[in-house]
């Protein structure tokens, strides 16, 4: 893990953005092997065969499994907000009547204008805890939603600070993203068993077919095969791994493009710090939304620290590392305007 | 077999030319889409102040001069901002900057009574404010991080031989025009009377 304290905020960005890319390439391949490495081990078991036996040459599998993932993120895309929000019990805000309410909308409407982006829904979730999460498909349609916990403890600077980070996720397309690895995870899982059965008749046709021509084929079959097998039986583990692993990225961009909204990037580590002090789990968001807010709601220890195997499967990166992060950023920034000497 | 390696080449410079193209419409747009938001926020703020002025009036006779003068700056905000033209530019700067300089004397007044902050909606326009003074640089700030992108993209290579093509010529970023504005506050917190 390097240590980005150093970067300054648009850096930061910068390197969470190179990071994601590369992680969404590793998944795509992960996924490419799992469906499409079958049906090329068939197609070395059956390329030696006689001519009028069966010769596999249509990766059918591979654009079957390619169908369901795609079908299944199709589905959590139209229905994934609607979804969330029900499922907090979120109440629309849309007329304001304490001066807290008022305060959020202004807040949310500069921080749109900040980020270039149209209006957000405004949702008030009724939780004591502190905790803000959005949603939603695309710039042009999306939510974002806080408890009324946040709104009690968090000054007009804090309250601005978590709107930014959350526009920050709307702005980067972080919940399209999610949705997608959501589903890619889920469609690997769904799939992991009906596997199991498919392997066994593959693996009997790769032997029918060693009788043909070169044993140097017949190796080479069985290597792509026990290696196919070995990737599925991971294949869930290593899916969700992936999965969180831009999940932390992103957040991390999304505390960076906070950062640039609001120019204050001290006002998030101190909301940060009070939402982590609050210390207890968000119980009106569900897992399926952990991804999705600005802490991670269930409390999971894992968050905690950085490093060992816990690590691996978190949503958010450890707020101790958040925190500093956004510390290097406002000292970059003072540093800039000479208010700091150079370290 | 070389003519068909040249006719891929080609094809990928084109298609890369399209997106280069396109990708410096498209921030163009949204640097003109930025500036004009600052001028929609600065409408806003001129709507704002008669309401605010009405709300207070009655209980600030006692400080009749701030209020004079965030209406007469207001005034002239709106007039120099009606017949803007291209060279205007720094008049408008000029009459908003006043206003601004006016509403938070007015804020640092309102703060020094309590029972005004206490009466009625008082409270609540000054969060109104508040939030207008944010939009307004928040707009600033969001046309500057475009047009910032903008500018990059020009100079870049290879998106710069694109940018004749494209008609795509250097955004000027919104800088603060007052020189009191830039100068740092002097705090004297040594607590001794003033000479």
């Amino acid at each position: 893990m390097t240590d980005d304290t150093g970067l300054n905020l648009f850096q930061q960005q910068e390197a969470n953005r190179r990071r994601t890319i590369w992680l969404v390439i590793a998944f795509v391949l992960f996924f490419a092997w799992l469906g499409f490495g079958g049906d090329f081990a068939y197609w070395l078991a059956t390329s030696d065969a006689a001519p009028e036996t069966y010769h596999h040459t249509f990766p059918w599998f591979g654009l079957v499994m390619t169908a369901i993932g795609a079908g299944i993120a199709r589905y959590g895309f139209v229905t994934g907000p609607n979804k969330v929000l029900w499922s907090t019990g979120a109440v629309k805000l849309e007329d304001p009547q304490t001066d807290k309410e008022r305060q959020l909308v202004n807040v949310v409407e500069e921080m749109a204008i900040a980020a270039g982006i149209p209006r957000p829904d405004i949702w008030i979730v009724p939780d004591s805890d502190p905790n803000a999460f959005a949603t939603g498909l695309d710039q042009g349609h999306s939510h974002i939603a806080v408890t009324q916990g946040l709104l009690d403890i968090c000054s007009r600077d804090e309250l601005q600070a978590v709107v930014a980070h959350e526009l920050g996720h709307v702005k980067n397309l972080d919940v399209r993203l999610m949705t997608t690895l959501a589903a890619l995870v889920g469609a690997v899982a769904l799939m992991h068993d009906g596997v199991g059965r498919l392997l066994s008749s593959g693996g009997r046709l790769g032997g029918g077919s060693r009788g043909g021509k070169g044993k140097g084929g017949g190796i080479v079959v069985i290597v792509v095969l026990v290696l196919w097998v070995i990737s599925w039986i991971l294949a869930p583990i290593i899916a969700q791994f992936l999965a969180m692993a831009v999940s932390r990225k992103r957040e991390y961009l999304a505390d960076a493009m906070g950062a640039q909204f609001t120019r204050n990037p001290m006002a998030l580590a101190t909301a940060l710090t009070k939402i982590e002090s609050a210390d207890a789990p968000t119980t009106s968001i569900k897992r399926g939304a952990a991804h999705l807010c600005i802490a991670d709601p269930l409390g999971r220890r894992a968050n905690l620290r950085e490093g060992g195997l816990s690590d691996l499967f978190a949503t958010h990166p450890p707020m101790a590392a958040r925190i500093a992060r956004l510390k290097g950023m406002a000292y970059q920034r003072l540093k800039a305007e000479g208010q700091f000497p150079a370290a | 077999m070389g003519g068909v390696i040249l006719l891929i080449i080609l094809g990928v410079v084109v298609l890369y030319g399209i997106s280069a193209y396109n990708g410096l419409v498209s921030l163009k747009n949204q640097t003109l889409n930025a500036f004009k938001q600052i001028d929609v926020q600065l409408k806003r703020r001129h709507d704002l102040i008669p309401n605010l002025v009405n709300a207070v009036k009655g209980a600030m006779d006692f400080e009749k001069s701030t209020l004079e003068a965030v209406i007469q700056a207001r005034n002239q905000a709106v007039s120099a901002g009606a017949n803007a033209g291209p060279d205007a530019m720094k008049q408008v700067g000029a009459a908003e900057n006043q206003l601004t300089a006016a509403l938070s004397r007015f804020n640092v007044v309102v703060e020094q009574y309590p029972q005004l902050k206490a009466t009625g909606n008082v409270s609540q326009l000054q969060e109104e404010l508040t939030s207008t003074e944010n939009r307004i640089s928040f707009a600033r700030q969001g046309y500057n991080d475009t047009a910032t992108q903008y500018n990059t993209k020009q100079q870049q290579f290879p998106t710069n031989m694109f940018a004749g093509i494209a008609k795509a010529s250097p955004a000027e970023l919104w800088e603060i025009t007052d020189e009191g504005e830039r100068a740092v506050p002097q705090v004297d917190l040594s607590m001794k009377p003033r000479a």
